[in-house]
């Protein structure tokens, strides 16, 4: 029930905004996140963004798991 | 999937495993790990994660689906509501099949009652938008990353005068039980891969009283497979070291502090109470009630006759629930209670701790 997926936020007004993911558009509220940006990563659950994904972090996690996936290659 | 390919690369999860076993080889004690979050149950048996683990690694289920905790009588009151005329009741579609003690949300459906599932608390409101002559009453269930939403959509009730608009409180939060978990002397845990859309919204702080007050380390975990054995290595590389740290590796969405705007709108309308979770009884401060500014907005507060309250006889779902035993150990499972024909919540759910058994596991055996 806590599902929450990550969605591109495309546009917004005030409290309103329409995030992307594959192709899929869905009507969302930024009340409980008024400062996303447009063209951001936001979590989306039950219709409204509840967190920004903080790209820096993101990648970190990434490279990590790259590193792994190496390692597991030269084994 | 929505996250890059690299959390669910095979190579990289074999490396993970690998640091896992390795790790694994140097502790001389059976580690035993509990995830308190639906999502996780869900996505670990799906993935098959459990069998990839070593023996010696044990990864139970706690209490982290929030329809299977919620006690029979929630659904009870919710079903009375259903009778009262112009009343129309909106869920979430995973309370649907959940037993009462005389039927389910889905039943009544079935028997014409008005009971529409939405997606979100605003399909709700605009449906009090478009029917202002008829009450609509949003059943509130879930937890901390769900009640945002749910105080959201009061917010915008109260905003545009949508009075017809109610919820039927029945949100929880989730460091009560965990307090009540490593306080459990049946029980011994020695990790928790914490929640991570819980953690979105409170932070990862909210759970530092695990480590500090009881010695219990956490790992903040997302929900692909790598996120999940990242979380495993951690809490193991702590047994190993014997330390007890609180630990965000979901940090490309989870702060120390979590999303401060959606917890001050959770804080004006909703207040901590002591709510009953099955398998645990009442835990003080676990459950958020509407404050009494609010209380029109209450719909626990109208008077409806309840039937006695009935579990299904010979479920042990609160034992499933509180990690005491793994789903194939109750009696019914697989037999008597199948996802097509559930007895209890944890079957219901695809997050119930049952249910994603039997889908994925149930020929793999007892873990312990």
């Amino acid at each position: 029930m806590c599902l929450a997926i990550p969605m591109v936020l495309e546009e917004r007004t005030e409290f309103e905004g329409v995030v992307e993911l594959d192709g899929i558009r869905r009507n969302i509220s930024l009340m409980l996140l008024p400062d996303a940006e447009v063209g951001e990563h936001v979590l989306i659950h039950a219709g409204y963004a509840i967190g920004s994904v903080n790209a820096e972090e993101a990648a970190e996690t990434l490279e990590l798991l790259r590193e792994y996936a190496d390692n597991m290659a030269d084994l | 999937m929505s996250e890059a390919p690299e959390f669910r690369d095979p190579k990289a999860i074999a490396g993970l495993i690998h640091e896992i076993k390795t790790l694994a080889e140097d502790v001389d004690h059976q580690v035993t790990l509990m995830e308190v979050c639906g999502t996780h149950t869900h996505a670990v048996a799906q993935a098959g994660l459990r069998q990839m683990l070593p023996k010696g690694v044990r990864l139970i289920s706690g209490p982290g689906c929030p329809v299977c905790v919620t006690p029979v009588d929630y659904l009870d009151r919710a079903l009375a509501l259903a009778d009262l005329p112009n009343t129309t009741i909106c869920t979430f579609g995973d309370l649907m099949r959940v037993p009462s003690s005389l039927s389910s949300l889905e039943e009544a459906h079935a028997d014409g009652k008005p009971i529409e599932i939405v997606y979100s608390p605003r399909d709700a409101l605009d449906k009090a938008r478009a029917n202002p002559h008829q009450r609509i009453v949003f059943l509130a269930v879930g937890f901390e990353t769900t009640v945002p939403t749910i105080a959201a959509a009061i917010a915008e009730a109260e905003a545009t005068d949508v009075d017809n608009f109610l919820i039927l409180p029945g949100n929880k939060v989730m460091p009560p039980p965990m307090r009540a978990l490593v306080e459990d002397q049946e029980l011994k845990v020695d990790g928790f891969l914490l929640p991570g859309h819980v953690s979105v919204l409170t932070g990862w702080e909210c759970f530092r009283f695990l480590a500090e007050d009881y010695d219990v380390p956490g790992a903040v975990v997302g929900f692909a497979p790598a996120d999940v054995m990242r979380g495993v290595a951690d809490l193991l590389r702590q047994a190993r070291a014997g330390t007890a740290e609180i630990t965000n590796l979901y940090s490309r969405v989870v702060s120390s502090s979590g999303n401060q705007v959606a917890a001050k709108i959770v804080e004006k309308f909703f207040e901590p109470v002591a709510t009953i979770w099955r398998g645990f009884g009442e835990i003080p401060g676990s459950g958020l009630g509407l404050r009494s500014k609010y209380s029109h907005r209450d719909a626990g507060l109208i008077e409806v006759e309840l039937p006695p309250p009935h579990e299904p006889e010979g479920c042990a779902c609160g034992d499933v629930l509180r990690g005491v035993i793994d789903p194939p150990e109750c009696s019914l499972f697989g037999t008597a209670c199948q996802p097509a024909t559930p007895v209890g919540a944890c079957m219901v759910s695809s997050e119930g701790t049952c249910a994603a058994w039997y889908r994925h596991e149930r020929l793999t055996g007892v873990n312990r």
